[in-house]
């Protein structure tokens, strides 16, 4: 007994010297041996300043262990590093292992949450997690019921625990938290069950609520300021949500937030990209919906917002605007600039200055991108900030029960959540995309609490005379230009990695992890894991070695659209080829497989 | 006990071997017989599907799959194809009947164990799912039995005066 809390105040006493706040989370995430956060840095490059393997040894790239997680669905996200404790999650029921790399991987401790299995069916796309987050000596899950855990990062005991949402009218959790300052920021799921979705900060001691802000609603539920919140350099004004909503809808209004979010400790803003507006049926829905669709920039400590930008006002096509906003210093024009680039699902790669949210840069980061002729730049023009939807492909225009063909990219995106990296030498972002069109047909749909509000048909298939599904390019974000493509057969839906080692790392839905030369695209490494990726490549140091470590099991929404193959449009007429199954390559898993150069 | 459940065993067989190449479904044989207003009816009463050989599909297999495409593709994938997570149902009509059908739509179910966390949510309160439940089966009936391949079906015929009247009741006016 004696020894037990001996040994009980030694930890405490560790925990309390060693507090891990932001600040101290920012220089945490300067050492490149550690990957303390989902992007191993605020600003969300997916950078790491590891240069063991390089160009020209990654070729001899080998695996050093792997790790089952025992759960077969699909599994985004990263595992974390902490020291000498790797920090692995899975999809529902959402076990978190704490895994010792001093001594091969043996399991420290084990969590798994007791969760009503009746929270699987109502989230959207699987049962995915996107993964943990670090700070004040804990690891914080979100789990798919919407609770919010903190667990002792050395017992994986339940330090709090708060529950962020309701399951049972369709609220989910999926997204990784995000730890700023002393608070714990979280977003929900629910997008296709008519949520209002929002951001909530919790106070990282007690999981006490500190701030919430909504997607969609009142001013004051919003968290903006008439006045002094700005979109494209103009006050947004009193009831800038309302407004653009029919009577109530914007309560069942969507605008979700599962993706992840970037800090800037010397602005001190967050931002994060809201989602699409439910229902997928826009005739049902008239006007703008804001702010579904938007980039928003917000005060972590009050939760107020600087300024929003949205992207696709009044969406016809689920482009779902939560892809994450990589934060970049860069010239323009031979300006220093402190940009956000973000590449949406609807095709346009963005940037703009983010102390004020200025549109610098919207271009198609995937040519084939069809349902805009672009983006009104005009700073004079009434309609600046907005794309201009072509008729033909336009849901709305063409209105419900119609079949609008040909529409690309398809809802999943010109690129979904898995997050692109960039690389501060070669200035360039390298961006995993999706490289398919759809069919989308609207028709009515009526609101029932907790189930699917979706009213929308749609079937998907690669750009005609393609038979790719995916690319992966680097895309200059200055310019708006892509640099370099490397086509995949399928979409590229595992998160990239950069190094100064001059590679660009990421993984394949058939299962493979590739690197590749930064410069050139150049393939210099594959391997075939068990299972597709879907998950993002990270890396560490650990004794001295450098380590790459991806999650293999394939699921997500790649697993819907994919599993079975697309549509092929042209059955029947003798077309064969890319269309080919994804469950001909690869089957369910869920490892965790870590590489590194032979000894 | 074991006796009759041979004699049922063989019952069974003797059924199989009577309905000959028209081997059918999990609801039985899916040709159509009888044709209410637009809507077919197999021999044993089961809704089903009537695909003409130009390829213009009865009402209710086009609303189905429009219907399935919106309530039941997120987990089900399209087509009734299956997906990482959830069963190709065009596969599970092969030998579910229609009736165990409607009670696992409305009902729901789980299988959830070591390998498996699949859990079927209960529609019976969703007028989404429930008004439309014969078209979504009609459509899956065709999956099952290839009458119908991985497309959107392209001609159709009109949507029936019974059809109307029933989704104007079920979903309520102006649903």
């Amino acid at each position: 007994m004696r020894y037990l809390s001996l040994t009980l105040s030694t930890c405490l006493l560790t925990a309390l010297a060693v507090p891990a706040y932001a600040d101290d989370l920012v220089k945490m995430s300067e050492n490149p041996a550690d990957w303390v956060m989902p992007a191993h840095t605020y600003d969300n490059q997916r950078y790491s300043t590891l240069k063991q393997i390089n160009a020209s040894n990654v070729g001899k790239l080998q695996v050093a262990w792997t790790f089952s997680t025992g759960v077969l669905r699909g599994h985004e996200g990263a595992p974390l590093v902490v020291g000498n404790t790797m920090y692995v999650h899975t999809p529902f029921p959402n076990i978190v292992y704490a895994l010792d790399l001093d001594h091969d991987a043996k399991i420290l401790w084990k969590y798994e949450p007791k969760q009503d299995p009746n929270v699987i069916p109502v989230m959207c796309c699987d049962t995915v997690n996107r993964g943990v987050s670090y700070g004040d000596g804990k690891i914080f899950l979100h789990q798919a019921d919407t609770t919010l855990v903190a667990l002792d990062a050395k017992t994986g005991k339940v330090v709090w625990s708060v529950k962020n949402g309701d399951p049972s009218k369709g609220q989910t959790g999926t997204s990784a938290p995000h730890v700023i300052k002393d608070k714990v920021l979280v977003g929900i799921s629910g997008g296709e069950f008519g949520v209002q979705c929002h951001v909530t900060a919790y106070d990282i001691k007690d999981g006490k609520m500190v701030w919430r802000a909504f997607s969609e609603g009142p001013d004051d539920q919003i968290k903006v300021d008439p006045e002094k919140t700005t979109a494209l350099g103009k006050p947004v004004g009193a009831n800038s949500s309302l407004k653009t909503w029919q009577g109530d809808q914007w309560k069942i209004g969507g605008g979700c937030t599962w993706g992840w979010m970037a800090y800037d400790p010397q602005l001190n803003l967050f931002y994060y990209g809201s989602g699409n507006p439910s229902t997928w049926n826009p005739k049902q829905r008239p006007g703008d919906n804001k702010w579904s669709m938007t980039i928003w920039a917000r005060n972590p400590d009050t939760g107020m917002a600087k300024w929003v930008y949205q992207m696709t006002p009044h969406d016809e096509w689920d482009y779902d605007g939560v892809n994450e906003m990589i934060l970049t210093d860069q010239q323009i024009g031979g300006k220093e600039r402190k940009l956000l680039t973000h590449f949406d699902r609807n095709g346009l790669g963005y940037t703009l200055d983010r102390e004020n949210g200025e549109l610098l840069v919207a271009q198609k980061y995937d040519p084939k991108v069809n349902w805009t002729t672009g983006v009104d730049m005009d700073k004079n023009s009434p309609n600046y900030g907005r794309p201009a939807v072509v008729s033909q492909y336009s849901t709305d225009q063409n209105g419900e029960d119609h079949n609008n063909k040909g529409i690309c990219p398809a809802a999943l995106g010109s690129k979904d959540e898995q997050p692109a990296a960039y690389s501060p030498e070669t200035q360039l972002f390298y961006v995993p995309t999706n490289h398919v069109c759809m069919d989308y047909e609207p028709f009515k749909v009526s609101y029932t609490a907790g189930q699917p509000y979706v009213g929308a048909t749609l079937s998907m298939y690669p750009p005609p005379g393609d038979s790719n599904m995916g690319n992966f390019i680097a895309w200059d974000g200055k310019t708006g230009k892509i640099v370099w493509s490397d086509p995949e057969q399928f979409s590229a839906w595992g998160g990239a990695l950069a190094t100064a080692g001059g590679i660009v790392f990421y993984g394949t839905l058939e299962g493979y992890l590739k690197a590749v030369d930064a410069k050139t695209g150049k393939e210099l490494y594959k391997f075939k894991t068990p299972s597709g990726i879907i998950g993002n490549v990270m890396t560490y140091e650990h004794g001295g070695k450098q380590y790459v470590a991806v999650l293999s099991g394939v699921g997500g929404w790649a697993g819907i659209g994919l599993a079975a193959g697309l549509t092929d449009p042209t059955a029947g007429l003798g077309a064969v080829g890319g269309y080919a199954a994804l469950s001909n390559y690869t089957a369910l898993g869920g490892q965790l497989t870590v590489f590194t150069l032979p000894q | 006990m074991k006796s009759r459940a041979g004699a049922a065993a063989f019952a069974l067989a003797a059924t199989l071997l009577w309905t000959g190449i028209a081997l059918g479904d999990g609801s039985g044989d899916p040709t159509a017989v009888k044709n209410d207003d637009g809507k077919y009816f197999d021999k044993n009463g089961n809704p089903t599907y009537n695909i003409k050989p130009d390829g213009t599909v009865d009402w209710y297999t086009y609303s189905g799959y429009i219907r399935y495409h919106s309530e039941c593709h997120v987990c089900h994938g399209p087509n009734g194809d299956g997906s990482s997570y959830a069963p190709a149902l065009k596969d599970t009509l092969k030998t579910m009947s229609y009736g165990d059908f409607l009670g696992v739509v409305a009902s729901g179910r789980k299988n959830v164990n070591t390998a498996n966390e699949n859990v079927m949510p209960a529609f019976g309160d969703n007028k989404n799912v429930m008004c439309v439940i014969d078209d979504i089966f009609i459509y899956l009936r065709a999956r099952a039995n290839d009458a119908l391949g991985r497309v959107r079906p392209d001609k159709h015929e009109e949507k029936p005066e019974a059809a109307k009247k029933w989704t104007d009741s079920c979903f309520g006016a102006g649903g």
